[in-house]
């Protein structure tokens, strides 16, 4: 094994997770969070047309490859005059996808808040608006911690697939040192050990969010 | 003691012709009914009966189809077609007005014994909040819980978190209290600490509004019972009268369904 190489490929490979993979992950969740709500509370909506579009978006995104996707918007968009750099076409692509996928997760974990939390917000005189904030909200986001990890998670692996559209992250940068080492097997398994390290920090943070989210609740 | 005559003050609330339907199952068929000041009003009925339905229109979780509910001689008009923000204000006259006592508690689990009471004063009422908290420990020591402020929900008995929606629903400082089955989900043993404190608010002249099955509260506390079947008032009067010696053979036959479950 050339552990020279291991050792100077080292820095290009952090520095992809660093200031590739790790930012694009992050600034991809928050946006996607954001849109999966606003998905969700469309859907839930008892505005048809707007409940309908909600599905349609989300049917979309789940139902077409994420890298196809990203074509679209990258190499796609151009030909009819809108032209996006490389990142803000990644997060746009990544934001989507957590978009339609959380959606669902936020749509079952409102739903799994029993109605009664809705009338007791109400009859302490809270609006609709005000108990989703501060009553079905925060209980909702106990349940949907665990496979919210899970859409971060695959999240984080989806940024690979920015190196198609030219995005410098940690696959991007493997794929560079591995082509003029030619050290295929080595470099790649050393990306992928570096995306399974990301990949277990996530999931220890999951374990501590879950157990203060649980100080509310009833153990047996 | 008898009922108020309607020529006394005018009453807190009065609903008139009360009409809700659930689908093709009409559930209320015009209710009238009044609640005068101070007032403790207890409605009984078997399940199904629309006992719960009448209640929960006093506060607009459920909006009746038709009827008008008269709060301090503001008339809400249910039946006239309303915009929506029209509906909006109506519902929010009548929940500013009322404090709610539900069966299952409904306590916000997420928040602390203190932040369920104060919930309501701060966020909705905007009162200060070491004022709100000082009450609502105040109110807590009252029904004997100011050793739980800082506990969650779920590290209490059924009759503590009872005790907790009640002081709850108390800290809004509401004019009329509601109070659907607070004692249905409760362990025998324990519904008499519920009811006691709900005697003393009675006496403390809150105007309340009880839906219960338990006969000897009624009896005890109740200015004016109604006994409701099949989306109608069947009968109503002081509970003396009515709870001894209904004039109507299906209240008798309830009461005594109630009273000797066995026969």
């Amino acid at each position: 094994m050339d552990w020279n190489l291991v050792i100077s490929s080292l820095g290009p490979l952090w520095g992809g997770a660093l200031l590739g993979t790790i930012p694009l992950s992050l600034a991809s969740f928050a946006l996607g969070l954001v849109l999966a709500l606003l998905l969700a509370l469309a859907r839930m909506s008892s505005i048809v047309p707007l409940a309908a579009l909600a599905r349609l978006i989300i049917s979309i995104v789940r139902g077409t490859p994420m890298l196809v996707q990203l074509f679209v918007i990258f190499y796609g968009l151009p030909s009819i005059g809108v032209v996006l750099p490389p990142w803000p076409s990644a997060i746009i692509a990544l934001s989507i996808n957590v978009g339609g996928y959380a959606a669902e997760v936020i749509r079952a974990a409102i739903l799994s808040v029993p109605a009664g939390q809705w009338e007791a917000g109400y009859t302490v005189g809270m609006s609709r608006v005000t108990t989703l904030r501060r009553v079905i909200l925060p209980q909702a986001a106990r349940v949907s911690v665990p496979p919210l990890s899970n859409t971060f998670i695959s999240l984080v692996k989806d940024t690979s697939l920015a190196a198609t559209i030219l995005v410098t992250e940690l696959f991007r940068e493997a794929q560079r040192i591995a082509a003029f080492s030619n050290e295929f097997m080595l470099i790649y398994i050393e990306a992928a050990a570096i995306y399974w390290i990301i990949c277990l920090v996530l999931s220890t943070a999951q374990g501590r969010i879950e157990k203060r989210l649980d100080r509310y609740v009833a153990h047996a | 003691m008898s009922p108020t005559p309607e020529s006394a003050s005018a009453p807190l609330l009065r609903t008139t012709g009360l009409r809700k339907s659930f689908g093709s199952l009409e559930v209320l068929k015009g209710i009238d009914l009044a609640v005068p000041r101070g007032r403790v009003l207890v409605l009984i009925g078997p399940s199904g009966s629309g006992k719960t339905t009448v209640l929960r229109s006093l506060n607009a979780l459920e909006v009746p189809d038709a009827g008008v509910i008269e709060l301090e001689g503001e008339a809400l008009d249910f039946a006239a077609p309303a915009s929506k923000k029209e509906r909006q204000r109506q519902r929010e006259t009548l929940r500013d007005a009322s404090g709610m006592v539900f069966q299952h508690y409904n306590l916000f689990p997420h928040r602390t014994v203190l932040q369920n009471v104060t919930e309501g004063p701060i966020v909705v009422q905007g009162r200060p909040r070491a004022e709100a908290e000082a009450e609502a420990t105040s109110l807590l020591e009252r029904v004997g819980l100011g050793d739980k402020r800082d506990v969650y929900p779920f590290q209490l008995s059924g009759g503590q978190q009872q005790r907790v929606g009640i002081v709850r629903a108390l800290a809004l400082k509401p004019k009329l209290l509601l109070f659907d089955e607070p004692t249905s989900a409760l362990d025998p043993e324990i519904v008499g600490d519920v009811l006691t404190i709900m005697k003393q608010l009675a006496e403390e002249g809150w105007t309340m509004v009880v839906v219960t099955h338990e006969l000897g509260f009624a009896r005890e506390v109740a200015d004016e019972v109604l006994f409701l079947d099949g989306g109608v008032i069947v009968e109503r009067g002081a509970p003396q009268q009515l709870l001894r010696d209904p004039r109507q053979p299906r209240t008798r036959a309830f009461l005594d369904r109630l009273l000797r479950p066995l026969d």
